[in-house]
Protein backbone atom coordinates (compact mmCIF):
# COMPACT_ATOMS: atom_id res chain seq x y z
CA UNK A 1 0.00 0.00 0.00
CA UNK A 2 1.39 3.61 -1.04
CA UNK A 3 1.24 6.44 1.02
CA UNK A 4 -1.19 8.75 1.19
CA UNK A 5 -2.28 11.76 2.67
CA UNK A 6 -5.38 13.42 2.47
CA UNK A 7 -6.44 16.33 3.80
CA UNK A 8 -9.91 17.17 4.14
CA UNK A 9 -12.18 18.75 6.91
CA UNK A 10 -13.62 16.23 9.53
CA UNK A 11 -16.69 18.29 10.27
CA UNK A 12 -18.29 20.33 7.82
CA UNK A 13 -22.12 22.37 7.32
CA UNK A 14 -24.28 21.39 5.01
CA UNK A 15 -24.39 23.18 1.68
CA UNK A 16 -20.43 24.27 2.16
CA UNK A 17 -17.92 24.16 -0.13
CA UNK A 18 -14.63 21.84 1.52
CA UNK A 19 -11.36 21.59 -0.01
CA UNK A 20 -10.07 18.56 -0.05
CA UNK A 21 -6.18 17.97 -0.67
CA UNK A 22 -4.53 14.71 -1.53
CA UNK A 23 -1.58 13.37 -1.80
CA UNK A 24 0.48 10.18 -2.93
CA UNK A 25 3.53 8.85 -3.07
CA UNK A 26 4.47 7.47 -6.82
CA UNK A 27 7.78 7.89 -8.58
CA UNK A 28 5.42 9.09 -11.84
CA UNK A 29 8.39 7.74 -13.88
CA UNK A 30 7.73 9.04 -17.35
CA UNK A 31 9.36 6.63 -20.03
CA UNK A 32 11.30 9.36 -21.48
CA UNK A 33 14.23 9.03 -19.77
CA UNK A 34 17.61 7.45 -20.12
CA UNK A 35 19.12 5.54 -16.81
CA UNK A 36 22.74 5.52 -16.50
CA UNK A 37 22.95 2.28 -18.46
CA UNK A 38 21.61 4.55 -21.43
CA UNK A 39 18.28 2.50 -21.68
CA UNK A 40 14.95 3.81 -21.23
CA UNK A 41 13.31 3.77 -17.87
CA UNK A 42 9.60 1.83 -18.72
CA UNK A 43 7.30 4.08 -17.81
CA UNK A 44 5.20 4.04 -14.58
CA UNK A 45 2.89 6.22 -14.07
CA UNK A 46 -0.64 6.67 -11.83
CA UNK A 47 -3.26 7.51 -14.72
CA UNK A 48 -6.62 7.78 -12.75
CA UNK A 49 -7.61 9.43 -9.47
CA UNK A 50 -11.01 9.32 -8.31
CA UNK A 51 -12.62 10.85 -5.36
CA UNK A 52 -16.54 8.86 -4.08
CA UNK A 53 -18.55 10.47 -1.45
CA UNK A 54 -21.15 8.00 -0.32
CA UNK A 55 -20.54 6.08 -3.18
CA UNK A 56 -21.25 9.09 -5.56
CA UNK A 57 -18.50 10.06 -7.70
CA UNK A 58 -17.47 14.20 -7.24
CA UNK A 59 -14.31 14.35 -8.92
CA UNK A 60 -12.40 12.30 -11.47
CA UNK A 61 -8.59 13.36 -12.79
CA UNK A 62 -6.78 11.47 -15.62
CA UNK A 63 -2.82 12.13 -15.43
CA UNK A 64 -0.72 11.95 -18.22
CA UNK A 65 3.54 11.87 -17.77
CA UNK A 66 3.37 15.38 -17.36
CA UNK A 67 2.05 15.47 -13.56
CA UNK A 68 5.21 15.61 -10.81
CA UNK A 69 6.10 12.59 -9.17
CA UNK A 70 4.17 11.57 -5.34
CA UNK A 71 0.61 13.68 -7.65
CA UNK A 72 -0.69 16.11 -5.41
CA UNK A 73 -4.15 17.19 -6.33
CA UNK A 74 -6.88 19.50 -4.80
CA UNK A 75 -10.37 20.03 -5.73
CA UNK A 76 -13.57 21.38 -4.39
CA UNK A 77 -17.07 19.30 -3.29
CA UNK A 78 -20.02 20.72 -1.59
CA UNK A 79 -20.87 18.92 1.69
CA UNK A 80 -24.33 16.80 1.35
CA UNK A 81 -24.27 14.55 3.74
CA UNK A 82 -22.45 12.71 6.45
CA UNK A 83 -20.64 9.51 5.60
CA UNK A 84 -17.43 8.48 4.22
CA UNK A 85 -15.12 10.00 0.79
CA UNK A 86 -12.91 7.23 -1.01
CA UNK A 87 -9.74 8.17 -2.94
CA UNK A 88 -8.60 5.62 -5.27
CA UNK A 89 -5.49 5.60 -7.34
CA UNK A 90 -5.22 3.67 -10.34
CA UNK A 91 -1.93 2.74 -12.80
CA UNK A 92 0.77 1.14 -14.49
CA UNK A 93 1.76 -1.60 -13.64
CA UNK A 94 -1.05 -2.80 -11.82
CA UNK A 95 -0.79 0.18 -9.20
CA UNK A 96 -3.93 0.94 -7.05
CA UNK A 97 -4.08 2.69 -4.02
CA UNK A 98 -7.15 3.46 -1.95
CA UNK A 99 -7.43 5.58 0.99
CA UNK A 100 -10.86 6.79 3.12
CA UNK A 101 -11.71 9.70 5.22
CA UNK A 102 -14.69 10.38 7.51
CA UNK A 103 -16.72 13.58 7.52
CA UNK A 104 -19.74 14.51 9.66
CA UNK A 105 -21.87 17.05 8.03
CA UNK A 106 -24.06 19.13 10.14
CA UNK B 1 28.29 11.87 -54.32
CA UNK B 2 24.95 9.73 -53.89
CA UNK B 3 25.98 8.26 -50.87
CA UNK B 4 26.62 11.90 -49.61
CA UNK B 5 23.12 13.27 -50.24
CA UNK B 6 21.70 10.08 -48.70
CA UNK B 7 22.71 11.10 -45.52
CA UNK B 8 22.50 14.51 -45.79
CA UNK B 9 18.49 13.38 -46.48
CA UNK B 10 18.83 11.39 -43.86
CA UNK B 11 19.61 13.73 -41.07
CA UNK B 12 16.84 16.15 -42.18
CA UNK B 13 14.00 13.39 -42.12
CA UNK B 14 15.64 12.22 -38.91
CA UNK B 15 15.91 15.52 -36.94
CA UNK B 16 11.65 16.36 -36.99
CA UNK B 17 11.86 13.16 -34.56
CA UNK B 18 13.28 14.32 -31.64
CA UNK B 19 10.90 13.29 -28.55
CA UNK B 20 9.06 17.23 -28.07
CA UNK B 21 5.25 17.98 -28.81
CA UNK B 22 5.74 21.49 -30.69
CA UNK B 23 2.43 23.42 -30.68
CA UNK B 24 1.28 22.00 -33.49
CA UNK B 25 0.95 19.04 -31.24
CA UNK B 26 -0.28 20.94 -28.38
CA UNK B 27 -2.85 22.50 -31.15
CA UNK B 28 -3.76 19.28 -32.44
CA UNK B 29 -4.72 17.90 -28.98
CA UNK B 30 -6.50 20.30 -28.14
CA UNK B 31 -8.64 20.06 -31.01
CA UNK B 32 -9.32 17.06 -30.30
CA UNK B 33 -10.98 18.09 -27.25
CA UNK B 34 -12.96 20.90 -28.77
CA UNK B 35 -13.97 19.50 -31.83
CA UNK B 36 -14.68 22.05 -34.37
CA UNK B 37 -16.36 24.74 -31.42
CA UNK B 38 -14.86 27.95 -30.77
CA UNK B 39 -12.52 28.09 -27.81
CA UNK B 40 -13.15 31.84 -26.51
CA UNK B 41 -10.29 33.82 -24.29
CA UNK B 42 -11.73 34.51 -20.95
CA UNK B 43 -13.48 32.77 -17.33
CA UNK B 44 -10.10 30.59 -16.81
CA UNK B 45 -7.69 32.04 -14.74
CA UNK B 46 -4.57 29.64 -15.14
CA UNK B 47 -1.92 30.30 -12.07
CA UNK B 48 1.55 28.86 -12.62
CA UNK B 49 4.59 30.74 -11.64
CA UNK B 50 5.99 32.80 -14.30
CA UNK B 51 10.02 31.89 -13.94
CA UNK B 52 10.59 28.28 -12.07
CA UNK B 53 13.44 27.23 -11.32
CA UNK B 54 12.95 23.12 -11.23
CA UNK B 55 10.66 22.12 -13.79
CA UNK B 56 10.29 18.83 -12.07
CA UNK B 57 7.73 20.11 -9.62
CA UNK B 58 5.33 23.42 -10.89
CA UNK B 59 2.70 24.19 -9.19
CA UNK B 60 -0.85 25.01 -11.18
CA UNK B 61 -4.03 26.35 -10.37
CA UNK B 62 -6.43 26.84 -12.71
CA UNK B 63 -10.18 28.46 -11.74
CA UNK B 64 -13.13 28.88 -13.78
CA UNK B 65 -15.50 31.43 -13.28
CA UNK B 66 -18.56 29.16 -13.15
CA UNK B 67 -22.17 29.14 -11.01
CA UNK B 68 -21.63 25.36 -10.76
CA UNK B 69 -25.60 25.19 -10.79
CA UNK B 70 -26.97 21.93 -13.02
CA UNK B 71 -28.01 24.19 -15.22
CA UNK B 72 -24.33 25.74 -16.00
CA UNK B 73 -21.57 23.93 -14.83
CA UNK B 74 -18.09 23.39 -15.66
CA UNK B 75 -17.76 19.94 -17.41
CA UNK B 76 -13.93 19.38 -17.58
CA UNK B 77 -10.88 20.93 -17.06
CA UNK B 78 -7.70 20.44 -19.57
CA UNK B 79 -4.32 21.49 -19.57
CA UNK B 80 -2.10 21.36 -22.05
CA UNK B 81 1.47 22.13 -22.76
CA UNK B 82 4.10 22.94 -25.73
CA UNK B 83 7.26 21.37 -25.30
CA UNK B 84 7.32 18.56 -23.05
CA UNK B 85 7.54 14.95 -25.38
CA UNK B 86 3.52 14.65 -24.75
CA UNK B 87 0.89 17.74 -25.14
CA UNK B 88 -1.53 16.51 -22.78
CA UNK B 89 -1.03 17.04 -18.60
CA UNK B 90 -4.44 16.25 -17.10
CA UNK B 91 -8.38 16.35 -17.92
CA UNK B 92 -10.05 16.87 -14.41
CA UNK B 93 -13.86 15.77 -14.73
CA UNK B 94 -16.13 18.05 -12.38
CA UNK B 95 -19.94 18.38 -11.91
CA UNK B 96 -21.97 20.76 -10.01
CA UNK B 97 -21.25 18.43 -6.63
CA UNK B 98 -17.82 20.69 -7.05
CA UNK B 99 -19.32 23.73 -6.26
CA UNK B 100 -16.20 25.42 -7.12
CA UNK B 101 -14.49 24.45 -10.66
CA UNK B 102 -10.65 25.05 -9.11
CA UNK B 103 -8.28 22.14 -9.75
CA UNK B 104 -4.75 22.39 -8.35
CA UNK B 105 -1.92 20.14 -8.55
CA UNK B 106 2.08 19.49 -9.41
CA UNK B 107 3.24 19.70 -13.43
CA UNK B 108 6.94 18.79 -14.71
CA UNK B 109 7.86 21.50 -17.60
CA UNK B 110 10.70 20.35 -19.73
CA UNK B 111 11.38 23.55 -21.07
CA UNK B 112 10.66 27.05 -20.78
CA UNK B 113 6.86 27.03 -22.45
CA UNK B 114 3.33 28.01 -22.68
CA UNK B 115 0.72 26.05 -20.88
CA UNK B 116 -3.14 25.95 -21.70
CA UNK B 117 -6.06 25.10 -19.78
CA UNK B 118 -9.23 24.65 -21.34
CA UNK B 119 -12.57 24.76 -19.58
CA UNK B 120 -15.49 22.39 -20.79
CA UNK B 121 -18.88 23.75 -19.89
CA UNK B 122 -22.20 21.81 -19.66
CA UNK B 123 -23.56 24.24 -22.87
CA UNK B 124 -20.53 22.65 -24.89
CA UNK B 125 -18.96 26.14 -24.64
CA UNK B 126 -15.04 26.35 -24.65
CA UNK B 127 -12.80 28.99 -22.42
CA UNK B 128 -9.24 29.03 -22.44
CA UNK B 129 -6.36 30.68 -20.47
CA UNK B 130 -2.51 30.44 -21.25
CA UNK B 131 0.86 31.51 -19.13
CA UNK B 132 4.26 31.83 -20.26
CA UNK B 133 6.78 29.83 -17.93
CA UNK B 134 10.27 30.16 -18.07
CA UNK B 135 12.18 26.99 -16.41
CA UNK B 136 15.97 26.63 -15.31
CA UNK B 137 16.36 23.35 -15.07
CA UNK B 138 14.33 21.20 -17.13
CA UNK B 139 12.40 17.90 -16.17
CA UNK B 140 12.80 14.80 -18.17
CA UNK B 141 16.23 15.02 -19.36
CA UNK B 142 18.35 14.69 -16.41
CA UNK B 143 20.26 10.95 -16.19
CA UNK B 144 19.02 9.94 -12.64
CA UNK B 145 22.20 8.31 -10.71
Amino acid sequence: MANVLVNAPKTARKGDMVEIKALIMHPMETGFRAGTNGRIIPRNIIEHFSATWNGAEVFRMDFSPAIAANPFVSFFAVATESGTIQFRWTGDEGFVAEHQVAIKVT
Amino acid sequence: MERRAFLAGLAVTLLPFAAEATPEAMAAAIKQVTGDAPVRAGKVTLDIPPLVENGNTVPLTVTVDSPMTEADHVRAIHVFNEKNPQPHVFDARLSPRNGKAAVATRIKLADAQKVVAIAETSKGEFFSASADVIVTIAACIEDIT
